[in-house]
């Protein structure tokens, strides 16, 4: 008797929307090893990672201030991804869309205009769009592996802020401390809701999530990106141009991914600081696949993974777990969904038989 | 128990049974082969030689009956067993890493560890010998399909199998190469060894095979002598009903000119691409233009060219109806009236895991008016799919269904029929029935001489030199890149093709070469 594992004739639809919820109960059941080892009561532990910072509607507003962001990257990321382009480097896009939206405002803070916080959510996605031109260029034109290249740039993006806030971004009146000034209710993200802090950019998330779902399913780009993604030849063949499409999907996840970047500044933050994003950029590729790259699944699997930025600070201030749990879990999520993934295409089939060759 | 009297049979199947869910796909099949005996298997598409031929191999496993080697009841869990008992297979589909060189491939499907270099000596030697000429140091991407297929025969080979399975061996070889690779196959079988014959040239069957095995539907129909038997009466036992020959059509003689190739070059893009040198043709409206030539000779090249994806340098390189399409992407010569049907049917012709009605839209989109207002219409997509489905008989469950869960021939219908429902001007198929089972072809090229009669200009590129006797008017060779003259149909004969097609151009042709109809 053995295991073997044979390929399906057609891929399985079951398995597609199946595979994240595998992948999401092993990820409990081997945390429950993880905290049972770190001599925590795990069930304790899972309360307060997945239960406790949802017991209000200021926790409730909070997944979605923290989703904003990973939807927003992960819904551009997707694109790239069904393109068979891997952008992985929504990161440092974000980062320089803040750059280039907060720019506006740190040049010009006196400026009182209605059209001022648009104008910086344009930069935004400018910003972004044109971090991201750069591993464009250097594909179409060099034939240089997207996925270093972007990487690289992260890195890069990284410095910029810092050079910026380091240096003449710096708040005159700021004692010093490496921040900007905070922005004016111009350069705000309007609040949604009084008493939280959700904010427009949810909204332009939601936007975000209908759009792409809409040109992904219904218009002519979406089904080249995806043909060029699954056969680049037949994409050929029925006249697609593929330089286009890697053109189109890097500069459509970087401009989102920037306006993810000038949200949380002109949001949540609200001034530049070093420190703009606690990975959102790499946590949105995770978020991604695991809302299997289509806009709905993305959805809900960026509320999740913004539930486990919640949790794993609630689970470090009640339970004194180190916050590196956070990466852990999300890590775990990735892994897993990646390994069962398999069965779209394979099934495992117990073999009974023993009889050999006579 | 046998007519050849002694000996039990190096292989017999005894009451085979194989279903799928839904379908019987060999119901009680016998078979019995010879020591040193040519079998055939003739069938149509979906009759169950597959099946049949891979529960031999090993790769099914049958649902009930026995298989009897050398008399001894056996059971193969895989083809590694097959393989150990002396059983061999040439599949008609290629199991070849493209990144890995000839004899890489080889070496990886022979057991135990290899010393390359006696295992290209071997391989050259084996080649030779067979009339197989292969270089163990190329890369596999850079080879042809009929090459590719030479690997696997070759793979074969080396393993001196009892008993050797070929499938379609012969789709892509020249008559000469094809008659040289009948000589090896009849040394072999005097040699001993088995041979079962997959094939849908009826012709080739009865030169070669000493019996025939038909199946039909997943039942056993008829075991017969081919060689007493005409293609004919072969023909209406695999299909069933009397089989049409393609109505040929009056020879065109003042049809305007469609499609125009002027002084076509391309260099090759690759390190052993084929560049295309001055090549100069044209096809007329109500003509069908066939271009013969073994694989790997520029076809792939050329197809390209004419289709858009490879732009020419000179933008009157390509003429369609009297418009300069040199410089023209696939979209635009499409919009124009030009069709075509690449020779890859999966992931050139189509997405293999997209649906037949998304694989409608793909190449039909402007032409069938596909979409409205920005958007893709769904409903007229799927419309179009059951359209094709319907009119080319396409056997699926249902257009929801993805290309790749098609059988070859079935998929060759669905995108033979796509192109043709988008009433092209012009035409170009690449192998329009590679692989197609004869009921399906004789229904492919009735459609294109069909179309032909209609004003359509068709340019068909095909290694079957039989297919383009039957449907085309004029014919020419490719052989290195380089096109020969057009010779109209009554003035070639398959010698002089032949010759045209190992590279002698255009003069010494035999005299009395006898005419092929």
């Amino acid at each position: 008797m053995w295991l073997k594992i044979e390929k399906r004739p057609e891929y399985s639809k079951g398995m597609v929307y199946a595979t994240p919820l595998i992948a999401l109960l092993l990820t409990v059941l081997s945390s429950i090893i993880l905290f049972e080892v770190l001599g925590v009561n795990p069930m304790e532990a899972l309360y307060q990672f997945f239960v406790a910072p949802l017991d209000s509607t200021y926790g409730f507003s909070e997944l979605f201030v923290k989703a904003t962001p990973l939807i927003l990257c992960a819904i551009g990321l997707s694109v790239g991804f069904r393109a068979n382009v891997w952008n992985i480097g929504a990161e440092g896009q974000l980062l320089m869309g803040a750059i280039f939206g907060s720019s506006l405002f740190i040049y010009y803070p006196e400026t009182e205009s209605v059209f001022l916080l648009p104008v910086m959510i344009l930069m935004g996605a400018v910003g972004g769009a044109a971090w991201a031109a750069i591993p464009a260029v250097l594909k179409t034109r060099f034939n240089a592996n997207e996925i270093l290249t972007s990487l690289m740039l992260v890195y890069v993006a990284g410095l910029i802020l810092s050079f910026l806030i380091h240096g003449s971004w710096r708040d005159p009146a700021g004692f010093n401390f490496p921040e900007s000034q905070t922005f004016s209710d111009s350069a705000d993200m309007p609040i949604l809701i009084a008493g939280t802090r959700m904010h427009l950019g949810t909204l332009l998330a939601l936007l975000a999530v209908l759009g792409t779902w809409i040109m992904m399913a219904r218009t002519l780009i979406g089904f080249q990106v995806k043909v060029i993604g699954e056969a680049p030849r037949a994409g050929g063949y029925a006249g697609f141009s593929q330089k286009k499409i890697i053109w189109f999907s890097l500069l459509f996840s970087g401009a989102l991914a920037g306006i993810a970047g000038i949200s949380e500044v002109s949001g949540p933050i609200d001034q530049v600081v070093p420190v703009i994003s606690p990975g959102y950029g790499f946590t949105a590729i995770i978020v991604a696949f695991l809302g299997r790259l289509h806009p709905a699944g993305i959805f809900f699997a960026g509320l999740l993974m913004a539930l486990t930025y919640l949790g794993g600070e609630t689970a470090q201030i009640n339970l004194g777990l180190p916050l590196a749990v956070t990466g852990v879990f999300q890590g775990m999520v990735l892994f897993f969904l990646l390994a069962s993934d398999v069965l779209i295409h394979y099934r495992f089939r117990w073999n009974f038989s023993t009889k050999a060759v006579s | 128990m046998s007519e050849t009297g002694g000996g039990a049979p190096q292989l017999e199947l005894r009451g085979i049974t194989k279903a799928y869910p839904g379908c019987l796909a060999n119901d009680h099949i016998d078979l019995k082969i010879m020591p040193g005996e040519i079998h055939a298997l003739l069938g149509e598409n979906g009759a169950g030689k597959s099946t049949l031929v891979k529960i031999i191999y090993g790769v099914l496993a049958a649902d009930e009956g026995d298989i009897l080697w050398e008399g001894v009841p056996v059971t193969i869990p895989n083809p590694h067993g097959a393989r150990k008992i002396g059983i061999g297979m040439v599949f008609q589909h290629f199991s070849l890493f493209e990144a890995m060189t000839v004899s890489e491939n080889i070496a990886l499907g022979l057991p135990g560890r290899q010393n390359m270099r006696s295992l290209e000596k071997q391989i050259i030697d084996v080649s030779k010998n067979y009339g197989l000429p292969l270089d163990p140091q190329r890369q596999v991407h850079t080879l042809s399909v009929g090459e590719k297929q030479r690997i696997e025969i070759v793979r074969c080979l080396l393993q001196n199998p009892k008993l050797l399975i070929m499938d379609e061996p012969t789709s892509v070889l020249t008559p000469q190469e094809a008659e040289k690779m009948f000589e090896t196959l009849r040394r072999l079988a005097t040699e001993g060894v088995s041979i079962l014959y997959i094939s849908h040239k009826l012709d080739e069957i009865r030169a070669l095979c000493h019996k025939a095995t038909i199946l039909r539907g997943g039942k056993f129909i008829n075991e017969c002598d081919p060689t007493k038997e005409t293609a004919k009466t072969l023909a209406e036992m695999m299909i069933g009903s009397s089989l049409r020959a393609p109505a040929h059509h009056k020879a065109v003689k003042g049809g305007d000119v469609r499609l125009k190739v002027r002084n076509l070059t391309v260099p090759a893009t690759t390190e052993f691409g084929i560049s295309l040198k001055d090549i100069s043709f044209n096809v007329k409206s109500g003509e069908v233009f066939g271009i013969a030539g073994v694989a790997g000779n520029g076809q792939i090249e050329l197809l390209s060219a004419l289709s858009g994806e490879t732009r020419s340098q000179a933008a009157d390189a390509v003429t369609l109806d009297g418009e300069y399409i040199g410089w023209l992407s696939p979209n635009e010569r499409r919009d124009l009236g030009l069709a075509f049907v690449p020779e890859d049917r999966l992931g050139h012709g189509s997405v293999p895991e997209m649906t037949l009605s998304e694989n409608a839209f793909l190449s039909g989109y402007n032409r069938m008016k596909l979409i409205s207002a920005g958007f893709i219409n769904n409903i007229s997509s799927a419309r179009y799919a059951t359209d094709i489905v319907r009119k080319f008989d396409v056997r699926t469950p249902g257009i929801f269904h993805t290309a790749n869960s098609l059988s070859g021939g079935n998929l060759q219908k669905f995108i033979v029929g796509r192109e043709i429902l988008q009433k092209p001007d012009v035409i170009i198929v690449a192998h329009p029935t590679w692989g197609v089972d004869a009921g399906a072809a004789a229904f492919i090229h009735q459609t294109l001489i069909d179309l032909a009669e209609k004003g359509a200009a068709v340019l068909v590129i095909s290694q079957d030199l039989d297919e383009l006797f039957a449907i085309s008017n004029r014919i020419a060779v490719i052989s290195e890149g380089r096109l020969s003259a057009a010779k109209s149909l009554k003035e070639i004969t398959v010698e002089e093709i032949g010759l045209l097609m190992g590279g002698t151009h255009g003069t010494g042709a035999p005299k009395e070469a006898s005419h092929v109809a």
